[in-house]
């Protein structure tokens, strides 16, 4: 119920209509970032919560109706949206935030992208072709994709130019000192081996040195079955791992099924703002995933 | 910089040159009081700006380094092999593949009681290739875009089931179609077969609709500029699809408007409803094996021509916990038609051929519910009903039509699907279907429905 509440007010964070730009963000992630660059001189509208799967949403009427007012969405992009959000940008009537255009801003344009198919087939489970789209687990990914909305939001709204640069700048700094705090605080994680649920953390592990042993999905977006679980309990009595990871959108039983038979913690991270009670922010969120991972260790 | 250092030698000298001038007074101590402290403003005015340089190229330096990630990305978007020439363009296409198997107690040729003059879209008995169709879709240009979809019968031919162009920038909410394209009235009708939640259509979408109200025409939208989802919408068609009659003829033979309303309450609940408005004149529209009050065997066959007016109300609620439909969810929907004809009737055309007037009105709703209990499983309940009405019989046929056949098709429907992936779905489903009077049929349906290449976004 705590989760549903926050999630609501994470949903509600947008009050003031007559805000300079309208901003539909596809992911929570997305709708923190924004706020942290444009302030009270924005209204944003977060269209999918912390625990929802952001792969499979509903093109449901209210995301259309939102999609019709935006002055700017703000998408992962990489397919991540593919199954909702084609049909919300065409029924919403509104030329302005169609793909090209000014006012649709994909962050996965601005990151390295990891785990690019070389094999396009759906034989491999839900893959997509631009890379794996879960690039926020990487806190250093915010960097660029800050600078680059923070250019576009001063290219809609120019009269407040001075205002976003200034938030930018202002934001660059703290995330840098942050940035190097975390990596401080992570090098126990180094070299630690995990297993995860669900594909979604090679940016995690690629950025704290984590090594993925094995994943609980048989391909990315299939359910675990007991077949494959048992494989990768074998794997696992060879090549021992220390926790086993998932996001908060996921089902925990797989993983909890996993450490009880491991004898390994089980962590949930929180994948998003909103994703724990304790991510409130993107500052809170890497704060709350190092913590997490950290106590993963013990 | 070499101006500024300039100028600080230009202060400088100029500060020196009075010395030159005369002996040291008190005047001229005060003088030269003055110069060092402007001079000591300068130096100052010049430190801070240096400080400020400085600072600025540690920022910039900064956003070198941000820039460098992006070229990098960049970098990597150029070296993905970029798609040879003539096929950087392909449309998206996507086949569906289904199949079905039937087993029925009763003749399926067998309508409806009480609709043997409306449409008649009987299920397929036996093993058959049901919903097997190829959609190709692109952005044409900036302001087009273009969807047809293919339907592979299974008799071996290809009917062209839609081929429309869309608006991309019209702007201000608005958005049109013109060509081929099921009718944006109620909730059902715009969904393509494999996205059904049965394996057929609701028993009022077959008898009023002939199952999906396929037209030729033009359709226009608009998306009023509130938090809550408000469409409006009109058709001007053809009148190909039933209800209507087919023909040449100038100006449009159908008309729709309909309208739609939507929302959000919480993250875990959604909803739309809407109503619809339909009609067209239907003109010699030919029903055969209609029974009379004669009791002529195989029925006979009637033409009508008149007017047909359609009302549809439609809603559908949408429940998942944490609003994450992949653990699961449950949908309720339900839909209702009415339709009033009248116009005159011509009864067996073929022997007694007589015409007098005729009016009905005829209704059926459905509701149903499906619920996905865990990830890939479901399991739906559907429940039909329709009302063919009294008809109000014109005297020289009031001894030949039946006017009032006292009898309420229902249908009660049970299904269970399997989808391993989001792309291929397994179903089960069985039906007691009372739709005709006297002949109780349980109907068992296997099905299959796969999709391959490209998936386009499903609608709400």
């Amino acid at each position: 119920m705590r989760k549903i509440l926050y999630a609501l007010s994470l949903l509600l964070l947008a009050g003031n209509s007559h805000a300079a730009l309208n901003v539909f963000a596809c992911e929570p992630e997305w709708a923190a970032l924004a706020q942290q660059l444009a302030g009270d001189r924005a209204s944003i509208y977060t269209a999918t919560g912390a625990l929802q799967d952001p792969h499979r949403v509903e093109a449901r009427p209210s995301l259309i109706a939102r999609a019709r007012r935006a002055d700017l969405v703000i998408c992962t992009g990489a397919e991540l949206e593919t199954a909702w959000l084609p049909v919300v940008l065409r029924e919403s009537g509104n030329g302005e935030v169609q793909p090209g255009r000014s006012g649709y801003f994909e962050a996965a344009q601005y990151v390295t992208m990891l785990e690019v198919p070389a094999r396009l087939d759906r034989a491999e489970g839900d893959v997509h072709a631009a890379g794996n789209p879960h690039i926020q687990t990487d806190a250093r990914n915010f960097l660029p994709i800050a600078e680059a909305l923070g250019q576009r939001m001063i290219q809609l709204d120019p009269g407040n130019a001075a205002f976003y640069r200034q938030r930018l700048d202002a934001f660059g700094q703290q995330w840098r000192a942050a940035l190097a705090k975390w990596e401080q605080r992570a090098v126990p994680l180094r070299n630690v081996p995990v297993v995860v649920q669900h594909k979604g953390f090679p940016y995690l592990s690629n950025w704290l040195g984590l090594k993925e042993v094995a994943a609980l999905e048989p391909k990315p977006g299939m359910e675990p079955s007991a077949a494959h679980l048992a494989q990768v309990l074998e794997t696992l009595k060879r090549q021992p791992a220390k926790m086993v990871l998932r996001a908060a959108y996921q089902n925990a039983r797989p993983s909890e099924w996993m450490a009880q038979r491991a004898d390994i913690n089980a962590v949930t991270l929180p994948y998003t703002v909103g994703g724990t009670p304790q991510a409130t922010d993107l500052y809170a969120l890497f704060d709350d995933t190092i913590r997490r991972l950290l106590d993963g260790l013990k | 910089m070499s101006r500024k250092i300039f100028l600080g030698a230009a202060i400088a000298a100029l500060s020196i040159h009075p010395l030159n001038a005369s002996a040291a007074s008190d005047a001229d101590l005060q003088a030269i009081r003055e110069q060092i402290q402007q001079l000591k403003q300068s130096y100052e005015q010049r430190i801070a700006q240096l400080e400020q340089r400085l600072q600025q190229a540690e920022v910039s330096g900064k956003r070198a380094e941000s820039s460098a990630a992006q070229a990098q990305a960049a970098a990597q978007q150029a070296s993905r092999p970029a798609a040879s020439g003539e096929d950087a363009f392909n449309p998206a296409i996507s086949l569906i593949l289904g199949g079905t198997y039937g087993q029925l107690r009763q003749d399926p040729a067998i309508p409806p009681t009480g609709f043997a003059m409306a449409a008649h879209m009987p299920p397929d008995q036996g093993l058959g290739l049901g919903e097997s169709e190829l959609a190709i879709s692109a952005n044409i240009d900036p302001h087009f875009r273009g969807t047809a979809t293919m339907a592979l019968d299974p008799a071996g031919g290809v009917s062209v089931e839609n081929a429309y162009i869309e608006g991309l920038a019209l702007g201000n909410g608005l958005n049109f179609k013109a060509g081929r394209f099921f009718s944006g009235l109620g909730y059902l009708n715009e969904q393509h077969a494999h996205a059904w939640d049965f394996v057929d259509q609701p028993l009022v979408y077959r008898a009023l609709w002939g199952n999906q109200l396929g037209e030729d025409g033009l359709q226009l939208r608009w998306l009023a500029p509130t938090e809550t989802f408000v469409e409006i919408g009109g058709e001007l068609v053809r009148g190909r699809g039933f209800p209507g009659t087919d023909r040449a003829k100038n100006g449009a033979g159908a008309g729709m408007l309909f309208a739609h309303v939507g929302d959000d309450i919480g993250i875990e609940h959604s909803w739309q409803a809407g109503a619809s408005l339909h009609q067209t004149r239907r003109v010699d529209a030919q029903s055969d094996a209609v029974p009379d009050l004669l009791g002529t065997a195989g029925g006979v066959s009637n033409l009508f021509s008149g007017d047909s007016r359609t009302a549809g109300l439609d809603f559908v609620w949408k429940y998942a916990p944490n609003g994450n439909v992949k653990e699961s969810y449950f949908k309720l929907q339900g839909e209702y038609f009415r339709r009033r004809e009248s116009g005159m009737l011509t009864y067996d055309i073929a022997a007694a051929n007589v015409t007098d007037s005729y009016a009905v009105t005829q209704s059926g709703w459905y509701l149903q519910g499906v619920y996905q209990f865990m990830p890939h499983w479901r399991a739906g309940l559907r429940y039909d009903r329709l009302d063919p009405g009294v008809a109000a019989v014109g005297a020289l046929n009031a001894g030949n039509v039946i006017g009032n056949y006292a009898f309420n098709p229902v249908r009660t429907s049970l299904m269970v699907d399997y989808s391993p992936s989001e792309f291929s779905r397994l179903r089960l489903q069985m039906a007691r279907d009372q739709s005709r009077q006297g002949l109780t049929d349980n109907q068992l349906f296997l099905q299959y429905v796969m999709s391959l290449g490209a998936h386009g976004a499903h609608s709400y």
